[in-house]
């Protein structure tokens, strides 16, 4: 470790603003906004499966709530939903004596439900739109086959969606990893706090932001570079032949 | 003849003026206000602020009459070489940047930081040891937050705000234990507050310069150098007598 610190003084000689010192904060805040984009996309597929087969649903008292859920959250900036839930909960009375407080007393947790909502809401409306997409024939031939509901939806009709939902999938993930970097403004030490840090403490503001954009254009193209493969291999089958 | 009486007429009114001008010498000073404690007005319009006895105080004591003229920040500089005014003292911070075009005094005062909590928050003094698990709060990018991230980095963790209000939020909601700020930000957005109740722990902190800068000073046009050194022995026999120190304490005193 000290070897490598050495080394990293060495390489950065004479430079004022990327230091060993600068670069961890770097390093911390690409670990934060890893975190937080992961933890809401895993959190916000769990919320968005059921709830987009509720949404497609005949019953009104199941389709209505969640249409205005996403309605909502997709009509409204996630830098508004961000400070409702971070500076919002706290004019609930007694809440800072309350159980919650554990969770909203940290930025994190207000920022990652917040975020969960967001992306819940948008992926929601991608899966209803797959599913709603799915052949009328393959419905057919289930029913054909004398499956039962739950079953033809596990079966035949969520599988085929998933795979149809991924392209658009992938740039939700995307837009969700740009849009994370308004969780700096609570506090947050994500890539973007990093930066607003560095650029504040050395008066850089361009050496400091083009070093954050990088970072994030790697992390998006890792990202597009998975869900391209993943296409190749799902959607194999909808492929032209023989190309 | 008529000529005669004009020319000894004008020669006694210069001469008079002259005498008049060693009698007690007129200085403008320019100050842009409101700027709390340094210089602001008062409920019934008068100039009042640590800015304004100091340098009152220093007309004094080199023997000058000064009027202050209120200057918007923009164009105070412009207005001394304008000749608008002879001296700036409005908490102007000593940098090179504006040594090229004015001339400082000696610094009169490093604008102090200080660390604000609420006053059951137990905290009653500030080390490493007081603070270790505490969430510190600290503007984005100030000179609290270098300070507070070289010192206090290791032990404690730091929430940064972008503005001094949203830092005020969430201390009044209890995530932040103390902040650490501009000793006149925190007074007038956590001492002054309604919501809250705020004392300030430990001494003011205004050292070490790597910091805190070099202070603020009065500045003047470069060729009145005689001018600045007037002032400066005025600013040494008011620090020697207590006369400084004694506006200093009434501005800055602690609130307990």
């Amino acid at each position: 470790m000290e070897q490598l610190n050495a080394w990293f003084t060495d390489l950065l000689a004479g430079n004022a603003i990327f230091t060993a010192n600068t670069l961890g904060f770097y390093w911390d805040g690409l670990v934060t906004t890893v975190q937080l984009v992961f933890l809401c996309l895993v959190l916000g597929i769990v919320l968005a499966v059921p709830l987009a087969i509720g949404r497609g649903s005949k019953r009104p008292w199941i389709k209505w709530p969640i249409y205005l859920y996403t309605y909502v959250f997709r009509g409204t900036p996630l830098l508004i939903q961000l400070y409702l839930v971070y500076y919002g909960v706290v004019f609930f009375d007694g809440i800072q004596d309350s159980i919650f407080w554990v969770v909203f007393k940290q930025a994190f947790y207000p920022a990652l439900i917040a975020f969960t909502l967001n992306t819940a809401a948008y992926t929601t409306e991608i899966f209803h739109g797959a599913i709603k997409n799915t052949a009328k024939g393959e419905i057919e031939a289930a029913r054909a086959y004398g499956m039962s509901k739950p079953l033809m939806m596990r079966r035949i009709i969520l599988p085929s969606a998933f795979r149809r939902a991924l392209p658009a999938y992938g740039n939700e993930v995307i837009f969700m990893l740009h849009a994370s970097a308004v969780a700096s403004v609570v506090t947050i030490m994500d890539l973007t706090g990093a930066a607003s840090y560095v650029y504040a403490r050395f008066y850089a503001p361009f050496a400091a932001f083009s070093f954050v954009a990088v970072i994030y254009l790697c992390l998006t193209f890792s990202i597009m570079f998975c869900f391209r493969k993943l296409e190749k291999r799902l959607l194999a089958h909808l492929r032209p032949r023989g190309a | 003849m008529k000529k005669l009486l004009t020319t000894s007429l004008l020669g006694a009114t210069l001469i008079a003026g002259a005498v008049q001008a060693q009698d007690a010498e007129q200085l403008r000073i320019g100050v842009d206000v409101p700027y709390e404690p340094m210089e602001y007005r008062t409920p019934d319009g008068e100039l009042t602020g640590f800015d304004i006895e100091l340098g009152n105080a220093m007309c004094e004591q080199i023997n000058a009459e000064c009027e202050w003229v209120v200057q918007a920040w923009d164009g105070i500089i412009p207005g001394l070489m304008a000749r608008k005014y002879d001296a700036i003292m409005s908490s102007m911070t000593i940098n090179d940047e504006r040594r090229q075009t004015v001339l400082f005094s000696d610094p009169y005062i490093k604008p102090p930081s200080a660390w604000f909590a609420a006053d059951d928050s137990g905290i009653d003094a500030v080390y490493p040891q007081t603070l270790e698990g505490k969430t510190i709060g600290v503007q984005r990018g100030t000179l609290q937050d270098n300070y507070v991230t070289d010192n206090y980095g290791d032990v404690a963790d730091i929430s940064r705000y972008t503005t001094a209000d949203d830092l005020v939020l969430d201390m009044d909601a209890g995530r932040i234990d103390i902040a650490f700020l501009d000793f006149p930000v925190g007074k007038s957005t956590l001492l002054d507050s309604e919501d809250g109740n705020y004392v300030t722990v430990g001494d003011m902190i205004s050292e070490p310069a790597e910091y805190f800068g070099e202070g603020f000073g009065i500045a003047f046009r470069q060729r009145d150098e005689d001018l600045a050194e007037r002032f400066n022995e005025a600013l040494a026999t008011l620090q020697e007598n207590g006369t400084y120190d004694e506006i200093y304490e009434k501005y800055f005193k602690n609130h307990e």
